[in-house]
């Protein structure tokens, strides 16, 4: 216990508490820091400009996040349908890009995506005429270059519930008359639901959050709040300013998460189901 | 203009570099070990890579170089440490400015610099430290319009070419991401000052640039060159040493500076009041000032440099191919320099905000 309290203190509690102290003082007419109390930052927050990145982020993040579950979901489930020995095997190259940087896989995006790259040249070669259609630096690239990043979140959550759903379910469902359609949504949706609301508050957090994406798939033409950070403690030189956004953010992603828990230990306690799966 | 690191530039991985070492800058906030006798900070690349060693060999010092990737990230460790730590560091004259308003530089003593006598007369009377009493200009130049000469129909000579640029072009065009380049292209087409802090002209330069954006490809403060290579841009905000760095991959890339002119950016070396090793510093600065380590500069990273003895040795072939190379310091002199704005940097910041969250 107690080398968790102290890399908890240490590393989340600490550095926490210097960032939300630093969003009560003002910028200093260099861009230091002035050590008088204010409130102004957080004002600064709910300023239509700002709530306003707030929620075109939230809503890119929305987009990301529900692309992720229908394909992560659907994904999970066609592995854990697998054989045993199969799921091991095809689990590991749905997560393998995973391990590598998470700039280069965003750089390849660029790659695949703009004018000259190479989907508009299999586009021509195909005889598609006339020049692509923009697709790199738009939204929708941000959003795909979210989705490809966290998918594997998703699925590795939406997997764990679904290969220990008991057959038997099934079965017994099928037995009394369910449909499949009826037997997925009454019993493996349900019981899959933890996975699916964990994968998808990963998904959600990090995306809303999220600056290299929008900076480079969206070529600084979307502005999401953690690009508004960046730019307040890295060009503004704004940081209490800065501070006050990143506290609403965190604010924001422990809420979800927290949601989330209790969520969770709502279906964990509902006691029939998970003895059934047990028995 | 230097922003990030130079070496990673030519490979056009500069955004990433810079994202990660703005983390890595916050994350690791401590000032490097004071034990050397010399810490000059500098960017990546942005001089002889053993300048700092060879200088430091040769007078029998240990000397420490460090990287920063902005300048708002050096600002910020110089402002949170009263600037000790360091003895050289270098910064563009509006940060220079503000080490100067701050009371963190240290007076430059022209005894000790005796190589000061190598740069131009004109470099001696740039408007932000006339006579440079606090701060000694490296490079300087201009940020203008970069574009294929092979690709548009009409090779462009005004502001408004790229702020409202022909149909050819739409989708074509990219700006600087930093809030004064991008702002300064509104205010040179609008005839005001780079300067400019007026809320109501502010308002109609965002609303132009808002305009601009319609037309825009992308945002880009690092990799704007390749895509000219590419084809993906066809003109470009371009700061006129990185357009080299495209002219140098492909001669058919030009450079020009727009008829409402540019701004005059120079990027300077201030002496830290808190060091502890000034004649170290200031010998250091002297050694940099030497024609042929000076002329280094010029003739790897395309840049001006205000060093009349380096600029003449430069040769004939280069300044053939990258002419924005071969610009008289008299031409220079006559675009405005961009200052500190002070407080108005935040509504500079606000303003930028509202150009790229408008849809």
């Amino acid at each position: 216990m107690a080398p968790a309290l102290l890399w908890l203190t240490g590393l989340m509690v600490v550095p926490c508490s210097l960032i939300l102290a630093l969003a009560f003082f003002r910028r200093g007419i260099y861009g230091g820091i002035e050590y008088s109390i204010t409130l102004e930052n957080f004002g600064l927050v709910v300023d239509p400009l700002y709530a306003g990145i707030f929620l075109h982020s939230a809503r890119i993040a929305g987009t990301a996040t529900l692309l992720a579950v229908v394909v992560g979901y659907a994904g999970a489930y066609a592995i854990a349908a697998l054989p045993r020995r199969w799921q091991t095997v095809t689990l590991f190259f749905a997560v393998l890009p995973f391990w590598s940087n998470y700039l280069v896989r965003t750089y390849a995006w660029i790659v695949l995506l703009n004018r000259e790259g190479l989907i508009a040249h299999a586009l021509q070669w195909l005889g598609y005429r006339g020049e692509a259609p923009p697709m790199l630096y738009t939204e929708g690239a941000v959003v795909v270059g979210l989705l490809y990043n966290y998918l594997p979140f998703v699925i590795l959550a939406c997997y764990a519930p679904l290969s220990r759903l008991s057959p038997e379910l099934n079965e017994a469902s099928r037995d009394l008359g369910g449909s499949a359609w009826t037997t997925f949504r009454r019993i493996t949706l349900p019981l899959t639901l933890p996975g699916i609301a964990a994968g998808a508050v990963f998904v959600f957090v990090l995306s809303i959050g999220n600056f290299v994406t929008p900076a480079l798939l969206g070529g600084g033409r979307f502005q999401m709040i953690g690009n508004v950070v960046y730019a307040q403690f890295l060009t503004a030189n704004d940081w209490p300013f800065g501070a006050a956004l990143s506290m609403v953010l965190i604010a924001i992603m422990m809420a979800l998460l927290l949601l989330q828990a209790a969520a969770s230990d709502r279906v964990a306690g509902r006691g029939p189901v998970r003895e059934a799966d047990h028995a | 203009m230097m922003k990030f690191d130079r070496k990673a530039a030519r490979s056009g991985r500069r955004t990433a570099g810079s994202l990660a070492t703005g983390l890595f800058a916050i994350a690791l906030w401590a000032a490097p070990a004071t034990a050397a006798d010399l810490v000059v900070s500098n960017w990546d690349g942005y001089m002889a890579p053993d300048a700092v060693e060879t200088f430091a060999a040769g007078n029998g010092l240990d000397a420490e170089l460090v990287f920063h990737a902005t300048n708002e990230e050096i600002m910020g460790k110089l402002i949170a440490s009263g600037g000790k730590g360091y003895d050289v560091v270098f910064v563009s004259s509006p940060f220079a400015e503000v080490l100067h308003n701050l009371g963190l530089s240290a007076a430059i003593d022209p005894a000790k610099v005796p190589n000061l006598a190598n740069l131009y007369p004109e470099a001696m009377k740039l408007p932000h430290d006339p006579g440079n009493t606090f701060s000694v200009p490296y490079a300087w130049g201009t940020t203008g319009l970069c574009y294929r000469s092979d690709l548009v129909a009409d090779a462009p000579s005004s502001w408004n070419d790229l702020l409202q640029p022909s149909d050819d072009l739409k989708g074509k065009t990219t700006m600087l991401a930093t809030d004064r380049w991008l702002l300064a292209a509104g205010f040179l087409a609008n005839g005001l000052s780079v300067n400019e802090t007026d809320p109501a002209k502010l308002e109609k330069v965002k609303n132009d640039l808002i305009e601009a954006k319609r037309s825009l490809l992308a945002y880009d403060d690092t990799t704007f060159y390749a895509k000219l290579v590419s084809g993906e841009a066809e003109l470009v905000q371009a700061w006129d040493g990185w357009c080299n760095y495209g002219i140098a991959e492909n001669g058919d890339i030009a450079y020009v500076i727009p008829e409402e002119g540019s701004d005059l950016w120079v990027d300077t070396m201030v002496v830290m009041e808190a060091s502890e090793h000034k004649d170290a510093a200031y010998a250091f600065i002297n050694y940099i000032l030497d024609g042929a380590n000076h002329a280094w500069a010029a003739e790897n990273i395309l840049y001006k440099v205000p060093n009349k003895v380096a600029m003449e040795s430069l040769s004939e072939e280069l300044i053939a191919q990258f002419p924005n190379m071969g610009m008289a310091p008299a031409d220079l002199l006559a675009y405005e320099q961009m200052r500190d704005v002070g407080e108005a940097q935040r509504a500079y910041a606000r303003t930028v905000s509202e150009i790229k969250a408008a849809q």
